[in-house]
């Protein structure tokens, strides 16, 4: 008897509330349409929750001139990559502000898919910026999106294994010095030998610290007239490095499968002495000591230096990278989300990214911040090294370069320097010139 | 591709019938409940399918839509004689005849361990061996990859006594990588076999089996000679649904490897010219050579074995 009032109950009770919900998101569309201040929807990497606090921040400084709302992309950049041409392509009118990896900022740029800047801004963005920075946010000499911050790579160790290897960290070293000291001392040397784009950066940092250049005509919008250095003698000596430590017994264990977390982990259980990583890596040793899972003076047998170099000559060009601001082509609001990027990228703001999320600012003034360096002691490293860094082939087709070089040179193990060279360089212009699949 | 498999019923259906008005009158009724159905299907699997025949015939980059020109066949030819295409498609393969027939023994086995099972255990049988088939081929692809990944993963050591080393890089080489990623497929897909074969079994008559019984078969000559013969065309049912699933294996490979370590298989290659390469042409062009291998499988599943679909729905 009590069975079919209750089933009919049911259907009854969901459509009410569904009724209401949808009541409730007619309100709601009518109350932050047209009323109140514009809502600029920011696609942001996803962080330790800085970009998030941040776009609050700006939304109360603006007073009532736009609201930001933010939007998670993937965590993989490709991914990102792939997840913003498809809706810029589909002309989506909610990108607003995008959160872009350098290296693919000429590939939007050359899409039309950024709104153009408008002249005040490029000055007052660029304004006490690292060169670095400056560069991996323009397109053809063309400031193109606004800088947010810069990461670069340093040569961390652990200061008891590295003690007794006779290498003096204090002076710049090559890798070979350190391939040499691991395989002595019987313990490893950590880099990303996975195939993905961590191994386009350690690549291209290879030849670019060799002297060298991936792509010797950047700037070039025709993919068939791309020219590439791949088998000049910097990448050759680039791909040497590379088969020498991944077949050396300094390789570590799952080298081709390794990314820069297994890395980070690896130097934190003390298995490697030698890692060449991102910052992150700090705050990622200092919340697992206090954490408890690892012993609580870790943190305190991190060393780090520059970026190792490839000959003694030369300086290292460290690994570029970071996260740049885009503006949307279809952006209802360019404008404001211009003033939006401004306030973002402001030396307040970004000095705060980095303290709180571990991601290094791109402007010269957070080095000095008390709160940076009284957590990042290494501050003054990543700065040096981000005057050095050079970021990697700008190119409209990136995503082809990138993938060529990936599929070719990976297994590290397996590169033979100048067969390899020839390979890479053979398949990426076929790719480019659409006669090879990728 | 489930419009390839039903038309051929429905057109040589209708002339066999055409004799009496009766007939006719059914046949009418069949298509005013079917045609809906049918125009559905069309508008959500053919129009995609021509849709990407047309974009193959040409150059076209996403980012780059201002130089779109019409190529023609060019993109087959560039696919066809590429060797990535033939690595992929021996890799694909490879996995969907390994696992195929793994899941075929396997799935075999499962469903005379469920027709057997006592009556009141059969449910909670049939549901424990389900359970795989449940699980979203992502998050199983995610729970393979971390136990075996040489870092989180317990199999190697656990399996220590068998000789493996601590830091095994299961995913360093084409053949542990594959053998991971096809160990993945048959625990995910093969209750969907044996969920098929059970059916194929409860077909068989009791009758045959208690003759054959009477007359002293072992339990082995009624396999062979009343049990199997009996549901041919379940198991080919079977085969022939799991082998065009097994051809556009995706995610697990996706998941474990990207592609690396020489893994690479047809979906993903569409998948990267494609979405990452934004070559809508290209990446076409090898979405419609997948679905030509896929209409040949199934082609050949159906003339060559003789697989009659509907006697396997029970008509």
């Amino acid at each position: 008897m009590r069975l079919p009032p209750r089933r009919r109950r049911r259907p009854s009770l969901a459509a009410l509330a569904a009724l209401g919900v949808s009541v409730l998101a007619l309100l709601a569309g009518c109350a932050s349409g047209p009323v109140g201040p514009p809502t600029l929807t920011w696609y942001i990497n996803p962080d330790d929750g800085g970009q998030a606090e941040i776009a609050k921040r700006c939304t109360d400084a603006a007073g009532g001139q736009y609201r930001i709302a933010t939007s998670t992309l993937p965590r993989d950049s490709g991914d990102q990559r792939q997840e913003l041409v498809r809706r810029l392509a589909a002309n989506d009118s909610s990108i607003d502000i995008m959160s872009l990896d350098p290296p693919y900022i000429p590939e939007f740029a050359e899409a039309g898919f950024l709104a153009p800047m408008p002249p005040g801004v490029a000055a007052r963005v660029s304004q006490g910026v690292v060169p670095s920075a400056i560069e991996g946010a323009s397109w053809q000499g063309q400031l193109v999106t606004v800088p947010f911050w810069a990461n670069t790579q340093l040569l961390w160790y652990r200061k008891s294994q590295v003690a007794s290897m006779g290498l003096d960290l204090s002076k710049p070293v090559t890798w070979d010095q350190v391939i040499d000291a691991a395989v002595a001392r019987g313990t490893k040397v950590e880099a990303q030998g996975k195939r993905a784009e961590s191994l386009m950066v350690w690549t291209n940092a290879l030849v670019r610290s060799g002297g060298g250049q991936i792509i010797t005509n950047p700037g070039e919008s025709n993919p068939k007239l791309v020219t590439l250095g791949l088998t000049d003698p910097p990448a050759v000596e680039a791909a040497r490095i590379m088969s020498k430590l991944a077949n050396s017994p300094a390789a570590p264990a799952a080298f081709s499968t390794a990314d820069e977390d297994s890395n980070s982990e690896a130097l934190q259980s003390g298995t490697s002495a030698f890692m060449v990583n991102w910052p992150f890596v700090w705050s990622k040793v200092t919340k697992a000591a206090g954490e408890g899972t690892i012993p609580a003076n870790t943190p305190d047998d991190y060393g780090w230096t520059l970026y190792p170099q490839v000959r003694a000559d030369l300086p290292a060009a460290p690994p570029y990278g970071g996260i740049n601001l885009g503006i949307g082509h279809s952006s209802l609001h360019p404008d404001l989300a211009y003033a939006a990027s401004e306030c973002i990228t402001s030396a307040q703001n970004t000095a705060y990214y980095f303290e709180s999320n571990g991601n290094p600012s791109a402007r010269f003034a957070s080095y000095s911040d008390p709160a940076v360096l009284a957590k990042y002691p290494m501050a003054p490293v990543i700065l040096q090294s981000l005057t050095l860094a050079k970021p990697r082939p700008q190119t409209a087709y990136y995503a082809e370069v990138s993938g060529g070089l990936q599929r070719t040179f990976h297994p590290p193990a397996a590169i033979v320097p100048g067969p390899t060279n020839q390979a890479a360089q053979d398949l990426i212009l076929g790719v480019l010139r659409k006669e090879r699949l990728l | 591709m489930t419009t390839t498999v039903e038309k051929p019923t429905t057109t040589s259906a209708s002339p066999r019938h055409a004799a009496s008005e009766k007939s006719r009158s059914e046949a009418r009724l069949g298509w005013y409940l079917a045609g809906p159905a049918f125009a559905v299907m069309l508008l959500v699997t053919a129009y995609p399918i021509l849709q990407a025949f047309y974009e193959s015939l040409f150059d076209y980059r996403l980012t780059d839509p201002a130089n779109r020109s019409f190529t023609g066949l060019t993109n087959y030819g560039v696919i066809l004689t590429d060797p990535v295409w033939w690595d992929a498609f021996g890799v694909t393969v490879l996995i969907t005849v390994v696992t195929v027939a793994v899941e075929l023994v396997l799935g075999f086995a499962l469903a005379l361990v469920m027709v057997q099972a006592l009556k009141a255990l059969r449910p909670v049988l049939r549901a424990a061996i389900l359970i795989p088939y449940a699980v979203i081929t992502v998050v199983s692809a995610f729970a393979w990859q971390f136990a075996f990944a040489p870092d989180s993963g317990f199999v190697n050591s656990w399996f220590s006594f068998l000789g493996l080393a601590p830091d095994t890089d299961w995913f360093g080489s084409p053949g542990s990588a594959i053998f991971v990623i096809c160990l993945a497929e048959i625990w995910k897909t093969t209750p969907f076999i044996s969920l098929l074969l059970l059916a194929g079994l409860a077909q068989v008559p009791d009758v045959l089996q208690e003759a054959a019984k009477v007359d002293g078969a072992t339990w082995w000559q009624r396999m062979r000679r009343v049990t199997i013969p009996n549901m041919k065309a379940a198991i080919m049912v079977a085969l022939l649904f799991r082998t065009l699933d097994a051809f556009r294996v995706f995610d697990s490979v996706y998941v474990m490897t990207a592609g690396a370590n020489g893994t690479e298989v047809l979906s993903f290659l569409a998948y990267r010219q494609t979405i990452a390469r934004l070559e809508i042409g290209l990446g076409s062009a090898v979405s419609v050579l997948l679905f030509i291998s896929v209409v040949l499988i199934c082609g050949l599943f159906v003339k060559g074995f003789k697989v009659d679909l509907s006697q396997a729905r029970g008509e």
